[in-house]
């Protein structure tokens, strides 16, 4: 397949490339980037620009791999009237997503209590396969969990007032429709509120680096202050009530999209008109689970405070901590860009990608609309995160979107041939990172190795503009489903 | 030498977040329990699962392909639901292909007892198509996990 290189950082793949592209596919990457690029992302990203009311170009992102249907780090946006929208371009875990907590403490402060932070968080934070999370909640608590998702959170007990204004979208995505999710998908969620899950989700404990390049004014108005700043980082999403949704829906749309006459080179695209009865209902159950995940996050996050009190004896506010932000990685929503010079309403679909908001967006209130909206970047559990901002240039050039990690290189299985869980956590705490882990195997498929280089990926979204880099996390512990 | 009722193997040259196997079965019956062990040996050790609570499921689907993937999906809800691993999965398809029977047995999840590996999320379409192939029924199958 022909990849024309339109600038340093942008390559395109002209429509003539494959039958039924109806606008080229666009990859953002350095060339080394480029080299190592995963064939399958070419193939699936191709595949996204053949799907109805597709506008402009069908992008992935520099941390792009194989996922099923749109590749991971995959952008798209679809006209509201002609368009689809897809469970495949948004994933199994809907909102999976980032969130990160700031503190007054410092590396030095914490380093000497880490051990005891690590195992009391641990404790307090069900991870793994199984686990039911402290939260008990009946059918109409639920229901009321995923229609209000963070502002539940805050009448519940479990969210400062200000938390609200640190989350994506204030953490409640309008249009959630309850009638639109299956009792399956309930009952696989109900118990899972305030848990971590597993696979690639964490939760980690980290120090702030100011690398070369780094905004350091713009982290300051963040809370991001100073080198060896103590910071927490989430990373979950909506647990089996989101993956029961996207498994429903992606078997109702294989016989939706027979009724509609759309056709797809890839099984794992199925979708349904926007407008239609099913794309209306899934996008209902989406939000749903979107609110699930913001709602799982901040208990989550009121667990790590009562952590934090628990082992430094002190109230978490007077710890410093509060919310930096929490952004969606696996999502579609309805936002408005230029279209042939006119604002459009198009339903933009992100999967393992960030919503990239630039200074000034009406969207944005607060010192955000001055900063620009807070984009985190999860690297693999050995090498560091990023926090950085959206631009103004993300909203002109990739509908606002920009990376979300570090994108895997190597399948799981491989990982685990080459190290074995148990030697890992151990060169770990000899690196100064203490895990704390509910499966050693599931360790082992997160090795840094198995990892593109997370700085090349902030590199190249910064190089190009499209977010700019305000702050490198350090590992210091981490706790791994 | 004579070929196992079933039997999987996982692809390993996919740079991706998911687990991948090719499943074999000397009928479609027995390409149905290879892919649901490989499910649960994604998980944990299987071996260390005691069949000791029965569960019976009956699972339709438009033809053989969505049968599989709703029989995986169902296998998949029950350990979120149930709390449990399973070891044992008896299956009767029946003629048509569009629906099934099967006996399923297992154990509730132990952190002590059992190895935990990590947790399928969900069974996806990508690559799912039952074939014969030398006498033998064959899929892929992607499990995200």
């Amino acid at each position: 397949m022909q990849k024309k290189r339109i600038s340093e950082y942008i390559w395109e793949i002209p429509p003539d490339q494959k039958p039924g592209m109806k606008v080229p596919a666009r990859i953002v990457a350095s060339e080394k980037l480029m080299a190592g690029m995963d064939e399958g992302v070419y193939n699936q990203v191709t595949n996204v620009a053949c799907l109805p009311g597709i506008r402009q170009y069908a992008w992935c992102m520099p941390d792009g791999h194989w996922g099923y249907g749109f590749p991971i780090g995959g952008v798209a946006a679809f006209d509201m009237d002609e368009g689809i929208i897809s469970p495949g371009g948004i994933g199994f875990d809907i909102n999976c997503g980032v969130r990160l907590i700031r503190t007054s403490l410092t590396e030095d402060e914490v380093r000497p209590k880490l051990k005891e932070l690590v195992d009391t968080l641990f404790r307090n934070i069900p991870a793994g396969v199984g686990k039911s999370g402290s939260v008990s909640l009946s059918r109409r608590d639920f229901t009321n969990v995923i229609t209000q998702g963070a502002a539940w959170c805050q009448k519940n007990g479990y969210a400062w007032e200000e938390d609200l204004n640190r989350i994506e979208q204030r953490g409640q995505i309008p249009g959630a429709d309850p009638s639109a999710v299956s009792d399956k998908a309930v009952n696989r969620g109900i118990d899972q509120i305030g848990t971590l899950g597993s696979g690639n989700h964490y939760l980690e404990v980290q120090a702030v680096r100011f690398d070369q390049g780094c905004d350091a004014e713009i982290s300051r108005l963040l809370g991001v202050e100073a080198p060896g700043q103590v910071t927490i980082m989430i990373h979950c999403g909506s647990r089996g009530f989101g993956h029961q949704i996207g498994t429903d829906y992606l078997q109702s749309f294989g016989s939706a999209m027979k009724r509609y006459g759309i056709t797809t080179n890839d099984r794992e695209l199925a979708c349904a008109p926007i407008s239609s009865t099913e794309g209306r209902q899934y996008f209902g159950a989406m939000a749903c689970a979107a609110n699930a995940a913001f709602a799982n996050r901040q208990v989550i996050t009121h667990h790590v405070r009562q952590s934090f009190e628990t082992v430094f004896d002190k109230p978490a506010d007077r710890l410093g901590m509060n919310l930096v932000y929490d952004v969606a990685h696996n999502i579609a929503k309805i936002e408005t860009y230029e279209i042939e010079g006119r604002p459009t309403k198009l339903l933009i679909h992100r999967k393992g990608a960030t919503r990239a908001y630039g200074p000034g967006n009406p969207a944005l209130s607060g010192i955000f609309h001055q900063t620009g909206q807070p984009v985190l970047v999860g690297g693999s559990m050995q090498t560091g995160s990023y926090l950085m901002v959206g631009t103004c240039m993300a909203e002109q050039l990739t509908f606002g979107s920009t990376c979300h990690g570090a994108g895997r290189v190597m399948s799981r299985a491989a990982a685990k041939k080459r190290v074995r869980g148990s030697d890992l956590l151990n060169q770990m705490e000899r690196d100064g990172i203490i895990v704390r882990t509910a499966s050693f195997s599931g360790l082992a498929e997160e090795a840094g190795f198995a990892y593109k280089n997370v700085s090349d990926v902030v590199e190249a979204v910064h190089n190009l503009g499209i977010s700019r880099k305000v702050a490198r996390l350090i590992p210091m512990a981490n706790i791994k489903g | 030498m004579k070929r196992a009722e079933f039997r999987f193997e996982i692809v390993e040259d996919l740079a991706s977040a998911d687990f991948i196997f090719d499943a074999y079965g000397r009928t479609l019956e027995d390409l149905f329990k290879a892919c649901a062990t490989a499910c649960f040996t994604a998980i944990t050790e299987i071996e260390r699962v005691e069949p000791s609570k029965e569960y019976n499921l009956m699972v339709d689907g438009e033809d053989q392909n969505e049968l599989l993937y709703n029989y995986i999906a169902e296998l998949i809800y029950l350990k979120d639901t149930e709390k449990s691993f399973f070891s044992y999965f008896e299956i009767h398809i029946a003629e048509d292909k569009k629906s099934l029977t099967s006996i399923v047995k297992g154990e509730p999840i132990s952190y002590d007892k059992h190895v935990i590996k990590t947790d399928v999320k969900a069974v996806t379409h990508h690559r799912l198509n039952i074939t014969e192939r030398d006498g033998e029924f064959v899929t892929r199958m992607v499990l995200d996990l």
